[in-house]
């Protein structure tokens, strides 16, 4: 089935780039948001299968599989909607991002199954190659800047991964056996080398943090999810961020075998401070909105690793936490076009009172703005608070109490803009060209944001029981 | 003979960093492509023909003449001017090239395994930090292209250390080049030269937030 789908996301992805007719464009469209859902939930039926030799539906590799598709059928319909009202689209490049989107959203998931660090590689270079695409989609010079950025910087992290893997593969010579894939490293992890392993680790570490969205490598992803189309925004800071840290946490799971598990762990705690302290210092000072999601996202992946570092219930936070964040990121950025659509703007100065224009649009605003701050109800509140008991249990005090107090800060600076765009009336303004914005659009942003308040609060066995299996290979 | 091309190549990162003009980072680029070529000949003796074959083409005719020649043609369709542009002197260049490479070879000595020829990581590791550093401290956006162009060497000198064992990876690091040169090279000759005019980076700084 991973075959199929694989060569008919290709084929599509083909007859997308070549058709320049509306109608067709549609009908592709939608049945590849068939063939994702079929393969997901073929996924779920072919649980702890392989297929193809490199791509096995484990737990963690299903859950976001299934986040991927939930947060994709929207991308699809918001693009739609985005493509058809943007006036300078034409129809070469409306072919080409949604050609790139849909490569985007196939190689995202084809990671998620992989098995085999290659693998992952692999279609972690096609995801830079499609959201290149997604940046440059304005063809003008901040969106060149954009992209260059990133392609550059993605450039360099992938090599940087691939040297983890070349280390890898040395330190794992002396163990008589020279496959690469998870498994087999977690079988040998008490054999391999810890020297070449902890090279490894660190450049796989860094390079995947261009994914990911931590510090060194995150300036890249900010730029991107700028520049890029905002219901192509979504899927970078959800899907591909989940992406980054697939490619961590497996191979996380073998250090955390090794006597190697601490000093991991160190890496792993100052790489998640210094996010949330450059994540909070860009906060107070940011002046673009889709800027600003973008640095909340580093935040939670960086309490995300933190939950990691920390260990014992930790772990069960940061994956809870990744799946409510796609939810509510991808929620902030579909409903970005209607802000956008009202003010002609992103930037807060000539955005205000947003209530009088769209006020369904507004009160997912402030909706998520409670789920993104981790407010109750919101889900994140009962992973972030999980987190904070994992770095309390784990006596990182000093690590919480900094960490609570940059929070604080963000929340804040989150509060006085989204406040600001809700409320407070913009002066010289002229409302007598504000299009009327349908409330309907606003539904899958409902569903979303209710989705993650769901799973949060009243988390279904099931859900609760993938979980558990994704951290249950984790040494403690 | 393999030590002798590997030193070279280490040699020609110190020449590198002497440079005055952008030419000469093509030509040490084209001259790397061959040494890459000597040594992918003389140390993958146990993989077989078809792929061998491939890997050496990949080297002598990507590597070593492709990518040169098309810079060539980048820097004179772009009218970049001859100066490589460096922010700090030559001669401090050349100072922190050397400290990289003695650097690495302390790392290397401090490494106990038997299953690795210690050269092949010494000379990876310090072209790998040589070229961060060049990224680092030029001017121009083509230096830095450059700069990357010359990691994926020292990585590819990595990937020949286990190439015996693991061919598949040779060939992945074969993929990164031509996937990350075409996709590099291909918005730079496309895009940047055309929108704007001098190409340095200080132009790309408008994405910002403050």
């Amino acid at each position: 089935m991973t075959g199929i789908y694989l060569a008919g996301a290709i084929l599509i992805i083909i007859l997308i780039y070549v058709n320049r007719n509306n109608i067709i464009n549609n009908v592709l469209l939608i049945l590849f948001g068939l063939l994702q859902s079929i393969f997901t939930i073929y996924q779920c039926s072919n649980f702890r299968g392989t297929d193809l030799g490199y791509f096995t539906s484990d737990s963690l590799g299903l859950l976001f599989l299934i986040t991927l598709t939930v947060v994709s059928l929207p991308a699809l319909m918001h693009s739609y909607l985005y493509i058809k009202r943007s006036p300078e689209s034409s129809r070469s490049s409306r072919s080409i991002y949604f050609a790139a989107l849909v490569l985007l959203i196939t190689s995202i998931g084809a990671a998620y199954l992989a098995n085999h660090i290659a693998v992952v590689w692999i279609f972690t270079e096609l995801t830079t190659l499609s959201a290149s695409a997604l940046i440059y989609h304005h063809r003008n010079k901040l969106a060149l800047e954009g992209t260059w950025k990133y392609v550059f910087i993605c450039a360099i992290s992938i090599t940087f991964v691939f040297i983890g893997i070349l280390f890898l593969s040395l330190s794992l010579q002396g163990t008589g056996s020279n496959d690469l894939s998870y498994s087999n490293l977690m079988a040998k992890s008490d054999q391999l080398n810890p020297f070449w392993l902890r090279l490894a680790f660190l450049f796989i570490f860094t390079g995947f943090t261009a994914k990911l969205g931590l510090v060194p490598m995150y300036t890249a992803g900010v730029d991107a999810k700028d520049k890029a189309p905002a219901p192509a925004g979504a899927l970078l800071s959800s899907a591909l961020m989940n992406m980054g840290f697939i490619g961590i946490f497996r191979i996380y799971t073998v250090i955390s075998h090794t006597p190697l598990h601490h000093w991991a762990n160190i890496v792993i705690f100052v790489s998640a401070v210094l996010s949330i302290f450059v994540a909070t210092v860009y906060m107070t000072k940011v002046v673009n909105i889709k800027r600003m999601f973008a640095y909340s996202s580093i935040e939670h992946m960086g309490l995300v690793m933190l939950g990691v570092a920390a260990g014992g219930i930790g772990y069960y936070a940061a994956i809870l936490h990744l799946v409510l964040h796609a939810l509510v990121k991808s929620s902030l950025f579909f409903q970005f076009n209607q802000l956008y659509n009202v003010f002609q703007s992103k930037s807060i100065a000539f955005v205000g009172n947003y209530f009088k224009y769209n006020p369904a649009g507004a009160i997912v605003l402030l909706f998520a703005f409670i789920s993104a701050t981790a407010m109750p109800p919101s889900g994140l509140f009962v992973s972030e608070f999980m987190i904070f008991r994992a770095l309390f249990e784990g006596q990182y005090i000093f690590v919480l109490l900094l960490v609570l107090l940059l929070l604080t800060i963000i929340i804040w600076a989150f509060a006085k803009n989204i406040f600001q765009i809700l409320f407070t009336p913009v002066e010289g303004f002229d409302d007598s060209n504000v299009p009327h914005i349908s409330p309907w659009e606003s539904l899958t942003q409902y569903a979303l944001l209710f989705t993650a308040v769901w799973l949060g609060l009243n988390p279904p066995e099931i859900f609760v029981q993938l979980i558990r299996e994704s951290v249950i290979m984790l040494q403690n | 003979m393999i030590n002798v091309l590997l030193i070279v190549f280490i040699i020609t990162l110190l020449y590198v960093s002497i440079a005055n003009r952008i030419i000469t980072y093509v030509r040490v680029l084209a001259l790397q492509g061959f040494i890459l070529f000597g040594v992918t000949f003389l140390q993958l003796q146990e993989i077989n023909t078809l792929n061998l074959v491939l890997i050496l083409l990949e080297t002598i005719v990507f590597k070593a003449i492709a990518v040169p020649l098309f810079l060539d043609y980048l820097i004179k369709r772009n009218n970049i001017t001859r100066e490589a542009e460096p922010y700090i002197p030559n001669f401090l260049s050349l100072v922190i090239t050397t400290i990289i490479i003695i650097a690495t070879i302390l790392l290397a000595n401090s490494v106990k395994d038997d299953h690795l020829d210690k050269i092949f990581f010494i000379v990876a590791l310090s072209t790998l930090f040589t070229g961060l550093y060049f990224i680092a401290t030029r001017k121009k956006i083509i230096t830095h292209v450059m700069g990357y162009l010359i990691i994926e060497n020292g990585v590819f000198v990595l990937s020949l250390a286990v190439g015996n064992e693991m061919p598949m990876l040779v060939n992945l690091g074969v993929m990164l080049d031509i996937f990350a040169s075409v996709l590099i090279l291909g918005i730079f000759l496309n895009k940047i030269g055309d929108i704007f005019n001098n190409v340095d980076v200080d132009q790309l700084s408008n994405l910002k937030d403050y």
